[in-house]
């Protein structure tokens, strides 16, 4: 697990940026400010007015006058509470429907991102982000803001308050201010450095156990429990001294705080009782005085505190706006599939002629590779020149060992990568002239790894085409040889699978991403056969499904029955992302080269 | 545990202390303005200053040792119960850790305990200043005036029974809350696992329209749970404030007619506010508590279980030889009525291959894990070296019996670390000699730094089969008396399979193998073969006897004679 920045790079343009989502809720931000000033500014005057209350009692008593301050002191609390009331729940209200839209930006930018972000970005990461850092973000807008403004307003209003009332007495507490900004300063500076550690060590000691917790099962095999406590309990002694030293350093700040406060508060009474003594002052003016000697030092600890929480959120939105700043997917495609083309039932492609007229080229599936090279980074090539073709209705199947490139090749037909060099057509037209959207919505892939998502069955499988009617559904899920398993389902096909179907096994998934790429009905299809962890039955439906998946259609497939590969038109042999032998299976068994071989190696077992 | 508890016991009163100092010090400032401006007496004024300013001081002293005490007890406490807990979980059996799942116990161990840590050491300081504020302030209180007093009559109970109603309407909107935020997370783990998926079907708008669906719904429920919450503070500060202003018009009164000095009415007001304020305290606290308590019963369910694997009191530690025998073996897993394995009886002699095939659900891997003990038999016995399993000291029956388990990982760290696993002494040449057994050398020597190449956290640098192989040899380097493969070479091509099948028969030949595989290539060389179906053994013989003799084998066969293993 890696640590994560506490601190922000560039307060000021996350700032500004963070702002420019207030623009959409301009009143709530105004009015929350203009409200918490108001709060707080009546907060002084109730404070005040205790100065002239105090001072009726003492010289000679006026009732009326008396009666007309407590009706003030009223009016104040109303004022108080009506305009923190709605000063505060603006605020909230501003943090909920900026975060509501920053969820929703960062959601629709990832669903554009292209597929190599995601090989790049672990998902913890970015789950995180999306996470904690929003939720952080959340909780800042909420209280911090609000609360950093009230501050800052009760510190000035408060100050200019006491100026007025005595300027001496303001001194003392300008120094002691001094002294208290000191102290947050001091402790401040331990209690973030003691912090970061804290969460260096929180990182390690998490990051340990799920290691740990996920390989438990071969941690009993291996009789290795002694040693895996000895090192977690070395972690967690380092955790145990980091968290007590930062939490110390961050408590701390309330009692310093709190009681510099009050040796304040006691000089204010003594200098206070002098300046009486000489008739300089009144016993309310030192009433309101005390008053505000602690009204003041409370926010000075509240914004300390405060301060780390915003600079954490601003950490975090830092990083929620690079991933909004994340380049998405180019399309710069021009070409787009016409529905009904000629007026008939079939489907073309409509290639600007760049004089606002259009070529019409019939779509057929006829895809071809011309000296692709490509890599998932620069330095290093993963697929070399590789040629080839496939008529419409032919079926390709690729063999080769592990990371020969054979996944590879499949994924830069649908442009989930973007080749380095050569040109990969599609009916004659470059698969980059045409509209992703349009280009994906020809073909359909069945992947080794199911991932299905939350929601019935049936709308599992009509995910391959949201228009499809219940009987189609029905009928892809009976081609995929799915129809029987659904139907012993509790619900049928109104069945709720889980998140990624976790309810299901490995083999009733893969027969419902069969279904659901038979629904989508495509021109093209690319399927891995790979059926790990499937006992034989199953594993004897979907290949049947598949069979009848690829009738008819252009295929990429990545082979690993004999069958397929036998009734193939071609087949690519992979190795170290060449085509080093190519041909239909007589003719490869024929060459007795790498193909042979590999067949071979079944033979010298049997 | 002990030593924490002397820093559990000091902290609070430390606490106390300063809580103390802070009463006293607007009554000291009462007897200046009544007494020492009253009188004129200067000293008298800076005699009761200095004493302030000192109780600040001290309280000071207490509130910051209080502070580091409340800390080393909190999170001391916290990481004993996280170690605790870790040695209780490295204790479990197989059985245990299914029935809490991984990701259950990490969040125990990781997020449960911190809680646990920022609670304890919250309560230690919250749970007894803000009740020991409110009692020195309300008797400071009643002493200064009692009939002034009775206007807390009034604002305590209104505080309460508004503290009340607020967070017990809230409360249930932030559960709902919380189930409003777990759907918007599993939409986006949803997706981000799902990416290509919703790629190729050009779904993204359709997942668009789901994501706002729940991220709006989500928001109506913060704002509703908002509205609630923020409703506090100015009550709060109404009910402050409407006591003070009572006080005034009653205390007024007394200070003109001379029973009450204007002193003390400053100081009944300060008290107003501590008094008050400490109720606020003591309902967020009761709001931490409550986090907290989910957080205990987690951490308190897993130290309850037992291990479901005991020793005997005297345990063997020698094993005699490799040989098993299952007698009259019935297993049932835990919270299942339904037999997994049904009267299994089976002699598997020391040395001996042993080959394992049938249908996924048939038990295949249940009746290999009875061996080292990862689970126990439910009824009849497991023998290995003519002893029953359970007599053998666990250490040494499975330093015996290497496992290769079929969702193996590897651990962040270098290749030789991991081989270490197996055996914490090896040689460098001892483990060269295992990856070459296990037919990993051939791609470990190619690296530049051989040995000490990284692994990456579970091992996710290697392609299936590469981590198949580097588990299998970290399992030979136990060098133990039986060795059982499950499912563990289905990621390696059929040569190589062939490769490490060839190495274990005439390098291994005294070590018992048992060979589970999915792939009859796999097993078709072994001494004998088991066939498992619905967990019963349907047939046992040799490769060319099942041939004839058993359905079930000859239609995996079959099915797989059409397949080519690339």
């Amino acid at each position: 697990m890696k640590q994560k920045q506490l601190r922000p790079k560039d307060p000021k343009k996350t700032l500004l940026r963070l702002f420019s989502y207030f623009k959409f809720n301009i009143i709530l931000f105004f009015g929350g400010i203009f409200f918490i000033i108001i709060g707080s500014l009546a907060e002084i005057g109730i404070n005040g007015m205790l100065s002239p209350v105090i001072d009726t009692f003492t010289g000679n008593y006026d009732h009326g006058l008396f009666v007309k301050y407590i009706l003030i002191m009223a009016a104040m609390v109303a004022v108080i509470s009506i305009s923190q009331y709605i000063g505060n729940l603006s605020m909230a209200k501003l943090a909920q429907k900026t975060v509501h839209k920053i969820r929703e930006d960062m959601f629709s930018h990832m669903e554009k991102l292209p597929v190599s972000y995601f090989d790049k970005h672990p998902h913890g990461e970015l789950m995180s982000t999306f996470t904690n850092d929003v939720d952080m973000l959340n909780q800042s807008l909420e209280q911090s803001v609000s609360q950093i403004l009230i501050s800052f307003v009760t510190v000035v209003g408060t100050f200019a308050v006491m100026l007025v009332l005595s300027p001496i007495l303001t001194a003392v507490v300008a120094v002691m201010l001094a002294v208290m900004l000191y102290s947050v300063r001091f402790v401040g500076k331990r209690s973030a450095k003691n912090f970061r550690m804290q969460q260096a060590a929180l990182a390690d000691i998490n990051g340990y156990i799920e290691e740990m917790m996920t390989g438990q099962k071969v941690v009993k095999v291996f009789n290795y429990e002694d040693r895996a406590i000895d090192t977690f309990s070395k972690k967690n002694k380092e955790l145990k001294n980091a968290s007590t030293l930062a939490s110390t350093y961050g408590v701390m700040l309330m009692p310093i705080m709190g009681n510099l406060s009050f040796v304040m508060y006691a000089l204010i009474s003594m200098a206070g009782a002098y300046f009486v003594m000489i008739n300089r002052l009144s016993i309310g003016n030192i009433a309101s005085f005390l008053l505000y000697t602690r009204a003041i030092s409370r926010p000075i600890t509240m914004v300390s505190n405060q301060l780390n929480t915003l600079f954490a959120a601003l950490a975090g939105a830092e990083r929620i706006f690079n991933v909004l700043d994340e380049k998405i997917e180019t399309d710069e495609g021009d070409v787009t599939l016409l529905k009904d083309c000629e007026g008939k039932k079939a489907l073309c492609w409509m290639v600007p002629k760049g004089d606002g007229e259009y070529d019409k080229v019939p779509l057929n599936g006829f895809i071809t590779f011309k000296d692709v090279d490509f890599g998932y980074s620069a330095e290093k090539s993963v697929l070399n020149k590789i040629n080839l073709y496939a008529k419409p209705g032919q079926k390709i199947a690729f063999v080769g060992s592990t990371g020969a490139g054979k996944t590879t090749v499949t994924n830069l037909i649908n442009r989930f990568y973007e080749i380095n060099e050569g040109v990969i057509l599609y009916d004659g037209i470059d698969i980059k002239r045409i509209n992703k959207h349009d280009l994906r919505s020809t073909m359909s892939i069945v992947l080794q790894d199911v991932h299905l998502f939350e929601g019935t069955v049936k709308e599992n499988i009509r995910y391959g085409r949201l228009d499809a009617a219940d009987d189609e559904v029905v009928e892809a899920a009976k081609l995929a040889n799915a129809h029987y398993f659904i139907q012993h389902l509790p619900e049928g096909y109104d069945t709720i699978l889980t998140s990624d179907g976790q309810n299901l096994s490995q083999g009733e998934r893969q027969l419902l991403s069969i279904a659901r790429a038979a629904i989508a009905d495509p021109i093209i299809l690319i399927l891995d056969e790979a059926t790990s962890s499937v006992d034989t039955r199953t594993e004897k439906l979907i290949a049947e499904g598949m069979d009848k998946l690829m009738a008819g259609r252009t295929t990429f497939v990545i082979a690993h029955r004999l069958s397929t590969v036998r009734n193939s038109n071609a087949i690519m042999v992979l190795e170290h992302g060449e085509i080093i032998e190519r041909g239909n299976h007589d003719e490869l068994m024929a060459q007795k080269g790498r193909y042979y071989a590999l067949n071979a190696g079944t033979a010298e077992l049997e | 545990m002990k030593k924490y508890i002397k820093f559990a016991v000091l902290s609070p009163i430390l606490m106390i202390l300063e809580v103390v100092a802070d009463i006293a010090i607007p009554y000291l400032m009462s007897r200046i303005v009544d007494v020492g401006i009253a009188n004129q007496d200067i000293e008298y004024v800076l005699q009761i200053g200095l004493i302030m300013i000192a109780a600040a001081l001290l309280a000071i002293t207490f509130g910051v040792i209080s502070s580091n005490y409340g800390a080393k007890a909190g999170f001391g406490f916290a990481s004993e119960v996280r170690l605790k807990l870790y040695k209780k979980i490295q204790g479990f059996s197989f059985a245990n850790l299914d029935k809490f799942t991984v990701a259950s116990l990490i969040t125990r161990l990781t997020n449960d305990c911190n809680t646990l840590g920022q609670v304890t050491m919250m309560s230690l300081r919250m749970a007894v200043r803000a009740p020991f504020m409110m009692m020195f302030a309300l008797l400071m209180a009643l002493n200064i005036n009692a009939s002034l007093a009775k206007v807390f009559v009034v604002s305590i109970p209104v505080l309460l029974i508004v503290l009340i109603i607020i967070l017990s309407k809230a409360r249930p909107l932030f559960l709902k809350l919380q189930t409003r935020v777990d759907r918007v997370n599993a939409i986006i783990r949803e997706n981000l696992t799902a990416i290509r998926v919703v790629k190729s079907f050009n779904r993204q708008a359709h997942e668009k329209i789901r994501f706002k669906e729940r991220n709006d719904s989500l928001m109506f429920t913060a704002l509703k749970a908002i509205t609630l919450i923020v409703f506090l503070m100015p009550v709060l500060n109404v009910i402050i404030y409407s006591t003070i202003i009572a006080v005034l018009w009653f205390g007024g009164n007394q200070v003109i007619t001379g029973s009450m000095g204007s002193g003390e009415l400053i100081s009944f007001i300060t008290y107003i506010t501590q008094i008050l304020m400490s109720f606020m305290m003591m309902s967020f606290f009761f709001m931490q508590l409550l986090r907290a308590s989910a957080s205990v019963t987690r951490i308190v369910e897993v130290i309850d279980t037992e291990p479901e694997i005991k020793e005997v009191p005297v345990p063997i530690k020698d094993l005699e030889d490799g040989s098993v025998t299952f007698k009259n073996v019935c297993f049932c897993y835990p919270e299942s009525t339904e037999k997994t394995l049904k009267n299994i009886n089976l002699h598997i002699n020391s040395g001996e291959v042993l080959g394992i095939i049938g249908s996924t659900g048939s038990s295949k891997s249940t009746l290999v894990q009875l061996i080292p003990r990862l689970y126990d038999t439910v009824e009849g016995s497991v023998l290995v070296g003519n002893e029953d399993v359970k007599r053998y000291d666990i250490k040494a029956l499975r330093d015996n019996v290497a496992f290769v388990l079929q969702n193996n990982t590897l651990f962040s760290g270098t290749l030789r670390g991991n081989m270490k696993w197996g055996n914490e002494n090896a040689t460098d040449e001892e483990i060269i000699k295992a990856l070459k057994q296990a037919q990993a050398w051939e791609f470990v020597s190619r690296y530049n730094d051989g040995l000490d190449h990284i692994v990456e956290q579970g091992g996710d640098n290697f392609s299936g089969g590469q981590k198949q192989r580097l588990t299998i040899a970290r399992a030979l380097l136990k060098s133990p008396k039986i060795i059982i493969l499950d499912d563990s070479t289905s990621a390696v091509d059929m040569a190589t399979d062939a490769k490490i099948q060839r190495a274990f028969k005439e390098e291994l030949s005294d070590v018992t193998t048992i060979i589970i595989a999915q792939r009859v290539s796999s097993i078709q060389h072994a001494d004998r073969v088991v066939v498992m179906n619905e967990g019963e053994i349907e047939s046992l013989g040799k490769h060319a006897e099942l041939l004839s003799s058993s359905p079930i084998y000859r239609e995996i066969y079959e099915s797989q004679q059409k397949g080519v293993g690339v």
